[in-house]
């Protein structure tokens, strides 16, 4: 076998801590290789030349890069050696790039690791087999996962471009955290008129199938033919014969539920329809605090409902769904503000969050847009918005920036003058991130036009003084202690991940960081895609986002699915398990331990022997270490390629005579 | 073999592709100084990893068999990593029988954005095997205990 070697500088990158042409030169010496090299940017155009011609002209059978991570570069490696006639796996990487010249500075066992890792790729390479891949069909219909703007946003690009889509919403409407909103920055856009429209389209589009009060269950399947289970949660109200006409929300004696959408500023009926322009525009029963449900009497909504839409003796239900890609878009939480003690953690009434502030300030919120104060309904004359809660504080293990939080802060003082020009705004700030179009130009109209008093600094502690709050801090500008006596205090509180996100990442099989946000594929090249094939990111549930962001990566995340549907079939990955016949004694464990269901039996000649099923396998191999006989071999992941791996690297240092 | 026996021992690494592997990645991204000992052999899962590799590893000359892969819960492949943990647990039982020091094998968890973590694995573990020293390796010396033991008891 001729095996060629080619180790990349990237730059300084790699050769700053690495003897590159040392390693290349002593390559040379490894069992098999027939070509060796160091090049400059082995991934550029003249690099990936490089290999090429050294294949045609060495007669190469395969090829090993010394360079960065495959996680990276092995596809587009696996490409360029197609080009030149062998087959894509019949290529290795060895990564000494961030394995090796990134972690350390020691130039000489830099290069004794970086010939080592070349020395085991060599070694698995020479046990590399041609791999083809088979084809199989897509279903071209793509499950949603979120209703909020990034959900709603990716739904619509999708069902425009002629895709199925069903969208699976846990709340009883769509619309997420936008539709709370009173206004957005940095246009003073009412939100709802905004979001309205968008959220009647998903309504009416025909290839949209809408799932609220709904969950997702167990997926399983692969890139191209998930099957998912979706539970629709008991709303005890028929949506078919429910038309959202309100006569029960206004006759129900309950009414003192939690009202959810309004961030339990106020109270609201057991029987609701969270907001006028909820889509679906259905009522729902909250069963903690229905009278008829926790006492067995009432029934009053049954009685005025026109089209005897109430059903108290509704169940769960489960529907199965299946698609080919899946987006997830399950957005953000707020950041539990009752941590800070120094806040009042929770027990000052008029110490609220800024999402409370947005429904008081909303015309369609509890006080019809009309400011006032929880605790007494006076309008207050004097609101200081405290920045940063739950952000970029390391002590309640939130050292992220949430992004747009100084942007908000920004325009709920401007809208708190329009409401009451009288009122006087204080901001406490870290610092003010505004790097968006349009931002920075907003952030100083609401100091310069709208008066707005930026003070520099954290606030130290709130305490309540006759019906006034003193909210004391430091003017880090200035030097010295403030205290600014507060009507209404505004916290501005930042976002982390979704209650149940990593649960919802398990069941996808994607990765989650410690916050619970979810991984996208790489940082700056694959934003929206996840190491899952099929499994696609938007908006907030991959990292806080303001809603530019959030309908970017919604109409990302659908123009990735629309690719990925462009073809009838796709080509499935041949590293899967294959079963030697001979080898195999029929014992089934192999179908025991596989968590996919891929094996089955197979009579082979009157005898029992384990089959793999193509299309469902998905090459992790537990059946290979499991297999008594080593009977069924994961493909480019045998044991005599990782053996040999482990050969090239261990070799026992005396040899045994036994003369 | 081009380890330097006198700073270095050869430490052996089996790391799952989704995290293990991507967090190495992700403290190489980070610039996370590590020492250099560990050479990385990338697997598709955890539960893909043969007993069989780590034992080969430490009888042919490894100082240290580190394996790594995703938190249990969050598998890739939803269970390998518990095939994972019990054929490991197992084989750590297993190696003093092999007269075998079980302290030069460890297993661990590191997910995929846990550069810093994996740095400290790398470290402490890395710091472990040099206060046990170099593996014991076969020789002459040895094989002649071995072989008088052998006659011994034939006598």
């Amino acid at each position: 076998m001729k095996i060629g070697v080619f180790v990349c500088h990237c730059g300084s990158n790699i050769a700053g801590t690495v003897d590159v042409a040392s390693v290349a030169e002593q390559a040379r010496n490894l069992p098999n290789v027939a070509f060796s090299t160091d090049t400059m940017y082995t991934c550029s155009e003249p690099g990936q030349d490089e290999i090429v011609q050294a294949i045609k002209e060495h007669g190469l059978d395969g090829v090993v890069v010394a360079s960065c991570t495959p996680r990276m570069h092995e596809p587009t490696f696996r490409k360029t050696v197609e080009r030149a006639g062998l087959n894509r796996y019949m290529f290795e990487m060895a990564n000494i790039r961030e394995h090796v010249s990134w972690i350390g500075k020691d130039k000489e066992a830099n290069t004794r690791k970086a010939l080592d890792l070349v020395s085991m790729a060599v070694a698995k390479l020479a046990n590399d087999r041609v791999l083809t891949p088979s084809k199989f069909d897509i279903n071209k219909r793509v499950l949603v996962i979120g209703g909020g703007v990034a959900g709603i946003q990716a739904a619509l690009d999708c069902a425009d471009g002629g895709l199925e889509v069903v969208l699976v919403e846990k709340t009883s409407t769509i619309g997420g955290k936008m539709a709370k909103l009173d206004k957005t920055f940095p246009t003073i856009d009412c939100s709802s008129c905004i979001l309205g429209p968008k959220m009647v389209d998903v309504a009416q589009h025909p290839n949209i199938t809408l799932y609220a009060c709904s969950e997702v269950g167990d997926i399983s399947g692969y890139v191209g033919n998930f099957n998912v289970s979706i539970t629709k949660k008991a709303t005890y109200v028929d949506w078919d014969a429910c038309t959202g006409c309100g006569q029960c929300t206004e006759k129900c004696p309950s009414k003192k539920a939690t009202d959810h959408f309004n961030e339990e500023i106020g109270t609201t009926t057991a029987i609701n329809i969270p907001f006028p322009q909820a889509i679906p525009k259905k009522a729902s029963i909250d069963p903690e605090f229905c009278i008829k449900l926790t006492k067995g009497k009432c029934g009053v909504c049954e009685k005025v409902c026109p089209t005897q839409a109430i059903r108290y003796d509704q169940q769960d239900e489960k529907v199965e769904e299946a698609v080919g890609a899946i987006i997830v878009a399950t957005g953000y939480d707020l950041f539990d503000w009752t941590r800070y003690g120094e806040y009042g953690g929770g027990r000052y009434p008029d110490v609220i969050t800024s999402l409370q502030y947005e429904r008081l300030l909303s015309a369609s919120g509890p006080t019809g847009g009309h400011v006032t104060r929880p605790s007494d309904g006076k309008e207050p004359e004097t609101v200081v918005f405290i920045q940063c809660v739950g952000s970029r504080d390391k002590s309640v293990d939130r050292p992220y920036c949430s992004g747009f939080c100084c942007m908000y802060t920004a325009k709920q003082a401007i809208l708190t003058k329009d409401h009451m020009p009288e009122s006087q705004s204080y901001v406490f700030y870290m610092d003010i991130r505004a790097p968006g179009k349009m931002y920075d130009e907003f952030t100083r109209r609401a100091m310069e036009e709208y008066g707005t008093k930026y003070i520099r600094g954290r606030v130290a502690m709130i305490y309540p003084k006759g019906d006034k709050y003193v909210v004391r801090g430091s003017d880090t500008l200035l030097g010295t202690q403030v205290e600014v006596e507060a009507d209404l205090v505004v916290l501005a509180v930042g976002a982390e991940a979704a209650k149940g996100a990593p649960q919802l990442a398990e069941k996808l099989r994607i990765s989650y960081d410690s916050y619970g946000f979810y991984m996208e594929s790489h940082i700056k090249l694959r934003p929206v895609e996840t190491n899952t094939a099929g499994v696609y990111l938007a908006g907030s549930c991959q990292g806080p986002k303001d809603i530019p962001a959030s309908v970017a990566q919604g109409s990302a995340a659908a123009s990735k699915v629309q690719n990925l549907f462009s073809r009838d079939q796709l080509e499935s990955d041949p590293q899967i398990s294959q079963v030697d016949i001979k080898r195999c004694i029929g014992c089934g464990k192999c179908i025991q331990t596989c968590p996919f269901g891929a094996i089955e039996e197979m009579d082979f000649r009157g005898a029992t022997k384990a089959h793999v099923i193509e299309t469902v396998c998905q090459g992790c191999g537990i059946c290979t270490s499991t297999c008594p006989q080593g009977a069924i071999q994961l493909q480019h992941f045998t044991d005599n390629q990782i053996l040999a791996e482990v050969n090239a690297l261990c070799q026992p240092t005396t040899i045994l005579n036994y003369e | 073999m081009s380890a330097d026996n006198n700073t270095e021992l050869r430490i052996v690494g089996f790391l799952c592709n989704w995290c293990s592997y991507g967090g190495a990645d992700t403290a190489g991204v980070g610039r996370f100084q590590q020492p250099t000992d560990l050479r990385i052999i990338r697997v598709p899962c955890s539960g893909r990893i043969d007993p069989l590799f780590v034992l080969k590893s430490l009888v042919n000359g490894a100082d240290g068999v580190l394996v790594s892969g995703c938190h249990p819960r969050d598998c890739h492949y939803s269970e390998g990593n518990f095939y994972a943990r019990r054929r490991l647990e197992m084989l750590k039982r297993f190696l003093p029988i092999l007269g075998i020091d079980e302290r030069r094998f460890e297993y661990t968890w590191v997910s995929a954005s846990e550069g810093q973590k994996w740095k400290t694995v790398v470290q402490t573990f890395t710091e472990h095997i040099h206060e046990l020293g170099p593996a014991p390796k076969l020789d002459a010396s040895l094989l002649k205990k071995a072989e008088a033991l052998n006659l011994t008891q034939a006598a």
